[in-house]
């Protein structure tokens, strides 16, 4: 399913596509991107589009964005998911630029901002506790003021790749005694800081992509509060908005089914009964994609004539994980009895793994995705904020 | 209709309990798991010396007799311990074939190191793209002179790397798909010519590709007729598959356990998770599931322990309704512990994976719900 375009919206697409052609680096095409890539391979293709410009569609142009309509933007994001490209720095980029750009003083700006454009700084995201998952506004990670300088004490934790990062954004308190959304300050504190520990979270596919990190009196410039103190609130939900945006996924899913019908083509035999069922659920699944992308270009379309998408975010977010869930989990079952090998972490060619080579990802991908329902605010979360946004209730 | 279990039985299970909860937490089993061979030899023989790899086994072959409800009332044990080591392979699939379908001689060369602990053992019956057909069998066993040549692959074999023994399918007449000519053969995993790559598999254990290579084995080693193998292997399934219903039952126990448990504790918003009515439905629905799988359960083994006719049928049923309410279970447990269930230090997620790996085992709930209705179709 295609947007209308105009003419120049075409030859703009045409443009994005041969871009990605000529320019993804192959050695990024490895059987997981999310877990297969070193550092500096992951930021190889964040710097090809800084280079061209384009790595942060959703930015102003005077901050270093390239200036696209919603339409435009929209057509970025089709074409780099469809090819299946690792988007830049999520955390950098989408989360904490765009509150600093808005939030941020001139020396935040001066400072931060081509930092995170370049990829020069990693950031991650210094939201949940170990008793603030959906309820974030219960953070408790303490600020308290010293001269120039908070001194910050708390554990953050499923902080997404923080073992590469250069800095971390937090939510801190700094006022118990109000109410706990009104006592929350944005703060940007340096991982190389004495006191900043990280962890790795290990999780069930194996894999290690999310940390604790620890803050044990951590001395953090006040030059480093975003806006106003125990505002912080303000900005974090302005960053939750954006980080669920692009949540449908639906570049992702259409390409891992697509995957799942050459497996079940080479697997499945159509004489076999089983056959005609995983034809029936891929088709099922398909039309479960194409009613989530109908329901995306509408709300696209109407954001691009001015009209504000509410919490559409919420219902890409639940459609779009629920979705990659069933096609990883098809796949899943679609491979047999190799569902029952898994890759060992970290991945190393030393390791033996049975079958074909397009069944080897395919259980930790299985078991990974289960996260998707979870994090970013629960499904249960996103439900709930339909129930009282849109609905009244 | 509930079990009254026998005092034996009961003895059985109390016995199993204590042995798991003094010797078997979950921080033992992660350090089993994590170790050099993957299973713990020193727990084997525990199990052995309180009679455990014997009690399925009747009594003219040296077992205590307790047939498929003894193997019940253990693996729904092993299955709230996440127990790693080969009981299912070694005593449910190759003690029970060879109980089964072994010569009288074949019994008296295998039972006793099985029953003693001394021997280990693992089935090769899938093969690369066999899925879950039985008779989906290419590798060949040709016959020269006193033995039989056996060539092929067998694929994914959980416990092969541990095994002293394997027994394989391969074909001793007709083509591919056949159910006919499939023969079973017991062949020593150091046999020359035969090869194993092992590899992790998602629930903690090991397994491996095997390839045989013109490996030679005594014709007094083929286990059963010739070329009744796969009728041989149907047999095995349905006793495979009480057991392992009987693990996941298991698990699904604990699992709603830990989440009724968690839903108490974890508070978000000033309340505790169960307070929230969508919450409450969700594990209402995990109870129901859990009784319903533990109700169908019971009745297999119990068809199982009285030879029912109907025994094959009801235990593709029960794979399927088990598997699906598991997975649901294991779905709904991970995603109410929020982030903690998706890590690798709570033992939710390798609930959630030896479930997900058992519903691959032996046929998924799809594969199983089809064989239920096509046996009733040709009833």
């Amino acid at each position: 399913m295609e947007l209308v375009l105009s003419p120049e919206e075409a030859a703009f697409r045409d443009e994005v596509r041969a871009f990605i052609a000529e320019n993804y680096p192959a050695e990024m095409r490895v059987p997981n991107p999310e877990t297969d890539l070193t550092k500096e391979q992951m930021l190889l293709w964040h710097r090809i589009l800084y280079r061209k410009g384009w790595i942060a569609p959703l930015w102003p142009k005077e901050y270093g964005g390239p200036g696209w309509s919603i339409t435009k933007r929209f057509i970025f994001e089709q074409e780099t998911t469809r090819a299946g490209t690792l988007p830049p720095l999520a955390f950098s980029v989408t989360m904490v630029g765009p509150v600093i750009y808005t939030f941020g003083n001139e020396a935040q700006k001066t400072k931060f901002l081509p930092r995170i454009l370049s990829g020069e700084d990693w950031w991650c995201q210094g939201y949940s506790e170990p008793g603030s998952g959906s309820d974030l506004a219960s953070v408790r990670t303490k600020a308290v003021r010293d001269g120039d300088h908070y001194i910050v004490n708390g554990h953050k934790t499923w902080t997404t790749l923080a073992q590469h990062a250069d800095w971390i954004f937090c939510l801190v308190r700094t006022d118990t005694s109000a109410k706990p959304q009104s006592g929350i300050s944005f703060l940007l504190i340096d991982m190389k800081s004495p006191g900043v520990t990280v962890r790795p979270i290990i999780t069930i596919d194996g894999s290690h992509e999310v940390n604790d990190v620890f803050l044990e009196n951590v001395r953090v410039p006040v030059a480093n509060l975003i806006g106003e103190e125990n505002k912080g609130w303000t900005y974090a939900k302005f960053l939750l908005g954006n980080e669920r945006t692009s949540m449908a996924g639906i570049g992702r899913s259409t390409r891992y089914l697509e995957r799942l019908k050459k497996i079940v083509k080479a697997e499945i035999p159509e004489d076999d009964p089983a056959h005609l069922e995983f034809v029936r659920d891929i088709a099922r699944i398909e039309l479960d994609v194409l009613a989530l992308e109908a329901t995306e270009l509408r709300i696209v379309a109407q954001m691009a004539r001015g009209i504000d998408p509410g919490p559409a975010a919420s219902l890409f977010k639940i459609r779009g994980t629920e979705i990659f869930q069933d096609i990883t989990e098809l796949t899943h079952r679609a491979i047999g009895n190799y569902g029952l090998a898994i890759r060992e972490q970290p991945v190393s060619a030393n390791h033996f793994m049975p079958g074909p080579d397009y069944g080897h990802t395919v259980s930790e991908k299985y078991l990974n995705s289960r996260k998707l329902s979870i994090y970013g605010g629960s499904n249960e979360i996103q439900r709930n904020i339909i129930a009282k946004a849109v609905l009244g209730l | 209709m509930d079990i009254q279990f026998t005092e034996e039985q009961e003895l059985l299970r109390s016995s199993v309990q204590r042995l798991l909860r003094d010797q078997y937490d979950f921080d033992t089993r992660r350090k089993i798991v994590a170790s050099e061979e993957g299973w713990s030899r020193k727990h084997w023989s525990f199990f052995a010396e309180l009679g455990l790899l014997a009690a399925p086994f009747s009594e003219e072959i040296g077992g205590l007799g307790g047939g498929p409800l003894a193997t019940m009332i253990m693996m729904q044990e092993f299955g709230r311990h996440l127990l790693v080591e080969p009981f299912f392979e070694t005593v449910v699939l190759a003690g029970g074939l060879i109980e089964d379908f072994g010569s009288a001689d074949q019994q008296v060369a295998y039972l006793p190191d099985i029953i003693s602990g001394e021997k280990v053992w693992a089935l090769a019956w899938s093969e690369g793209r066999s899925r879950y057909d039985l008779g989906h069998v290419s590798t060949t066993a040709r016959r020269e002179g006193g033995s039989y040549v056996l060539s092929g692959t067998k694929a994914a074999v959980v416990a092969a790397p541990w095994a002293d023994s394997l027994i394989v399918s391969a074909r001793t007449s007709g083509e591919r798909g056949d159910r006919n000519g499939v023969s079973l053969f017991v062949v020593d995993r150091h046999s020359p010519n035969l090869h194993l790559q092992g590899f992790r598999t998602i629930d903690g254990r090991r397994a491996a590709e095997v390839a045989l290579m013109n490996v030679s084995v005594p014709a007094s080693q083929m286990l059963g007729r010739e070329g009744e193998g796969v009728a041989a292997l149907e047999a095995c399934r349905d006793r495979a598959i009480g057991a392992l219903c009987a693990e996941t039952v298991g698990a699904m126990g604990e699992l709603n356990a830990a989440t009724l448990e968690y839903s108490k504790t974890r508070k978000q918003f000033g309340v505790t998770l169960g307070s929230f009515q969508v919450l409450q439905h969700r594990m209402v629905d995990m109870f129901i599931a859990h009784q319903e799988a533990l109700s169908l359960m019971q009745h297999l083994n119990l068809s199982l322990a009285s030879k029912d006719a109907a025994r094959s049928r009801l235990a593709s049923g029960a794979k399927s309704k088990i598997g699906y309410a598991a997975k649901f279970v294991a779905d709904q447990a991970v995603q109410l512990h929020g982030g903690m269930g998706m890590t690798d230090e709570l033992n939710v997620g390798h609930y959630f994976k030896r479930i997900s790996s058992i519903n691959i085992q032996f046929g998924d709930p799809a594969f199983h719900v089809l064989r239920y209705a096509q046996l009733d179709a040709a009833a």
